[in-house]
């Protein structure tokens, strides 16, 4: 028993979703022009407002450079070579029940563990499926819609509640932002939409589910969230892709809006291929996520548990405008092999007494390395602005790298800042006590990490909890509190 | 009958040798107390009997029930119901004490062919321990010795032993850092695991723990080697005198027992 060799059983699970579902497509050719940009919008029958704001962007990213500082590293993308627009063929104007909705694509989801059948899917979850570029289904619709929930693809939400997207549209995470979220309002296909109006309480927990199938295409989703005043919603986002040789491109903008008394909690579970263990192939995800507290004492929390990608650049944010809000930052991101993570995120302080907390926790395996990069800025008038980071790391093995950068801004004299960081090794001895115990290795290894990582576990909805615990191949039970 | 049967036992760790040849027979039944001084290697032989791999075994050879023990994986001995209480356990942040202990219970039980026990069930049980040995439910329901103390950390070996209900029992240094109730508490705890079919062995600096667990047999160990063996009174003797009257070592010849 050497403990290199127990580490490589934990770690080097299979990938399970890694099948292609053989489907009739509908592909834009590859590159990148004004052309297939109206292309796309006219595909999608898009009002004047979005082609022009998509060709501003366009124009824009045109004159921007793509960023270095991330501390990843991967050939160029050549732009000109992917296809910004793949659809599974159906019928003109897309499935209006899930009984049109493709049986091939049914089946996808089903082995993916996502059934869309209602009386199948999971109690209590709504979800809209993303399949490519497009929204191939969205469960419990009606039922939401009793509570005047809007849940729908981003596409749909364009043509029913234009004045809601053109009103909210980009007010968090500008066209201009950043060299992906730009190339992303230029191209982005589909995702999804949600609105929950003033007082409600979302009954339901709402999930999107992407997943990238078609080879040569980049995924570029938009997912557009507003609370209204005194509203709730928590929100799930699952990512799987095939097992191909050259990597994908994946560049998604979340954008998060919460208004009086509002509250958004969103939670990730990602796990787009990763790539060989040699590093080949594997997703690139490049993805802007931003809430905007814009009300007094509203809350936006950010969860996520990454075990996927070949590369993972993102930093969920939290711009902190109204006063009292709050924003929450709950990570664990798993690489292993080659991956490479430049993972984190960014507080802004505007408001008075507003508070931030991030708790980010890294388990690296393999070759893998895995950045912590986080900013707290507290502006002038964040008067009595709190924030409190706790930044740790587990190294598998001696092959793996962690690295934390916590960068702090305080412009408020007022304001309290508070930063831990540990790093740790899994260690023999907890490992011989554990089977000293009668525990196996591979079971005990599950149960250290999940100990590790479960202040933010807990912060999981429990159906997702579950999911979390299958895709860390462990046994979460019981060791969540 | 013979549980454990250590013959010329030699162990070294980065090429140096810390056991030089142990004899050692345990039988069912049977409470054995090691003694010796520091670093005499009488944790070394507590974690060579469990398995763990940071020590090799050069020559010799131990059985369990006839068995060659040495080819098991430690947690299979431990299903096979050896239990170590370790002199120092070990922390595991955000593992709830009682989810560690059931995975415990329930791979000792997988082992044996028996139905895992599901939470209700095993909290029953685990709650009738607790009390006879005056744990609360605070700390069983803790993280695994994250921020006991000392002495909480000894008692939470011996809550552990309590329910797995180990074949044989090994605990080294058990006594130390225990307050006098403490002691007795612990005592207890291993007095009820006492009978026909187990065995315990003792491993302490103290005399004062076996006024409360009585031993059959107290072995010393110096230098990598059982030096003396005799029965309970050698440990006063030893309190009397110290280890020097023992001289220095080789002496394998009184390494004897019946
Ligand atoms: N992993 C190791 N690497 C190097 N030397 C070790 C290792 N483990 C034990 N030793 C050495 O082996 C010898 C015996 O150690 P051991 O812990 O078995 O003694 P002990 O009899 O239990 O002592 P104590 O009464 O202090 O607990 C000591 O000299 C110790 O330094
Ligand atoms: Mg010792």
């Amino acid at each position: 028993m050497s403990s290199t060799s127990d580490l490589d059983v934990l770690t080097s699970q299979d990938y399970k979703y890694g099948f292609v579902t053989d489907i009739e497509a509908e592909s834009a050719p590859p590159g990148l022009n004004e052309d297939i940009i109206r292309w796309i919008s006219a595909k999608k029958e898009e009002p004047g407002f979005l082609l022009e704001w998509r060709l501003k962007a366009f124009r824009h990213w045109m004159t921007m450079v793509e960023p270095t500082w991330p501390n990843v590293h991967y050939p160029p993308i050549d732009y000109q070579a992917i296809s910004y627009y793949s659809a599974p063929k159906s019928k003109k104007d897309g499935p209006k029940s899930l009984d049109e909705v493709d049986p091939e694509l049914l089946e996808t989801y089903e082995k993916l563990g996502i059934p869309l059948n209602e009386r199948e899917a999971l109690a209590g979850v709504a979800v809209d499926a993303v399949f490519d570029s497009v929204s191939v289904a969205t469960t419990f619709k009606g039922r939401l819609e009793e509570m005047g929930v809007i849940f729908c693809s981003f596409s749909e939400a364009v043509k029913e509640h234009p004045e809601l997207v053109e009103k909210y549209l980009g007010t968090v995470v500008p066209f201009t932002d950043n060299f992906f979220a730009t190339l992303n309002s230029a191209v982005f296909s589909d995702g999804s939409f949600c609105y929950v109006p003033k007082g409600v309480r979302c009954p339901m927990e709402l999930s999107t589910y992407f997943r990238i199938n078609a080879a040569n295409t980049g995924q570029f989703e938009r997912t557009l969230i507003v609370a209204d005043e005194g509203s709730y919603v928590s929100y799930l986002e699952g990512c799987t892709a095939p097992m191909r040789d050259e990597n994908q491109l994946h560049a998604a903008v979340v954008e998060l809006v919460a208004l009086d008394n509002a509250q958004i909690k969103y939670s990730t579970v990602q796990n787009w291929y990763p790539g060989d263990k040699d590093g080949k192939g594997g997703i690139y995800n490049f993805v802007t996520k931003r809430g905007a507290c814009r009300g007094v004492n509203s809350k936006i929390s950010w969860t996520q548990v990454e075990t996927g990608s070949a590369i993972t650049w993102k930093y969920p944010s939290c711009i902190l405008i109204g006063d009292n809000s709050i924003g929450e930052f709950y990570a664990v991101a798993v690489p292993n092999n080659r991956q490479q993570a430049d993972t984190g995120t960014k507080m802004i302080h505007l408001g008075k007494n507003t508070k931030s907390t991030i708790i980010s926790k890294g388990v690296s395996a393999g070759r893998s390395s895995n950045t912590y990069r986080g900013l707290v800025k507290i502006q002038k008038g964040a008067q009595g602005a709190r924030n409190f980071s706790q930044c740790d790391s587990m190294l598998m093995g001696d092959k793996c790298g962690a690295h934390t950068f916590p960068y702090l801004e305080a412009r408020n004299p007022t304001a309290q800042v508070e930063h831990e960081a540990t790093t740790s090794k899994i260690g023999e001895d907890q490992i011989f006590y554990c089977n000293q115990r009668g525990i196996p290795t591979e079971d005990a290894m599950s149960m250290i990490v999940n100990g590790f990582c479960k202040e933010v576990f807990r912060e999981l909805p429990m159906e997702f909890a579950v999911e979390a615990q299958k895709l860390l191949g462990v046994s979460l039970e019981g060791s969540v509190g | 009958m013979t549980m454990l049967e250590i013959k010329n036992l030699q162990v070294s760790v980065e090429d140096k040798q810390i056991l030089k040849g142990i004899n050692l027979s345990v039988s069912s039944g049977e409470v054995h107390a090691v003694m010796g001084p520091n670093g005499s290697g009488k944790s070394t032989l507590a974690q060579v009997i469990a398995g763990r791999d940071t020590f090799e075994v050069t020559a010799g050879s131990v059985t369990y029930f006839g068995k060659d023990l040495l080819e098991l994986a430690p947690e299979e001995r431990a299903c096979e119901g050896i239990f170590l209480a370790f002199q120092y356990p070990v922390e595991i942040p955000g593992v709830s004490n009682l989810y560690f202990l059931r995975a415990a219970v329930n791979a000792a039980r997988k082992h044996r062919g028996e139905d895992e026990l599901d939470a209700i069930d095993f909290m029953e049980i685990a709650k009738k321990k607790m009390a006879s040995l005056g744990m609360d439910n605070q700390m069983v329901s803790r993280a695994v010795n994250v921020g006991f103390s000392g002495g909480e950390k000894k008692r939470n070996e011996i809550f552990q032993m309590a329910l797995l209900e180990p074949k044989l029992a090994i605990l080294d240094e058990t006594d130390s850092g225990l307050d006098i109730d403490a002691l007795k508490t612990v005592a207890d705890g291993v007095n009820a695991l006492r009978g026909p079919e187990r065995a315990i062995v003792v491993v302490t600096h103290y005399q004062r723990l076996l006024n409360y667990i009585v031993p059959d047999f107290v072995h010393v160990l110096a230098d990598g080697k059982v030096v003396r063996s005799g029965d309970k009174s050698l440990a006063l003797e030893l309190e009397d005198k110290g280890y020097g009257w023992l001289g220095n070592g080789a002496r394998p010849e009184l390494a004897v027992r019946a």
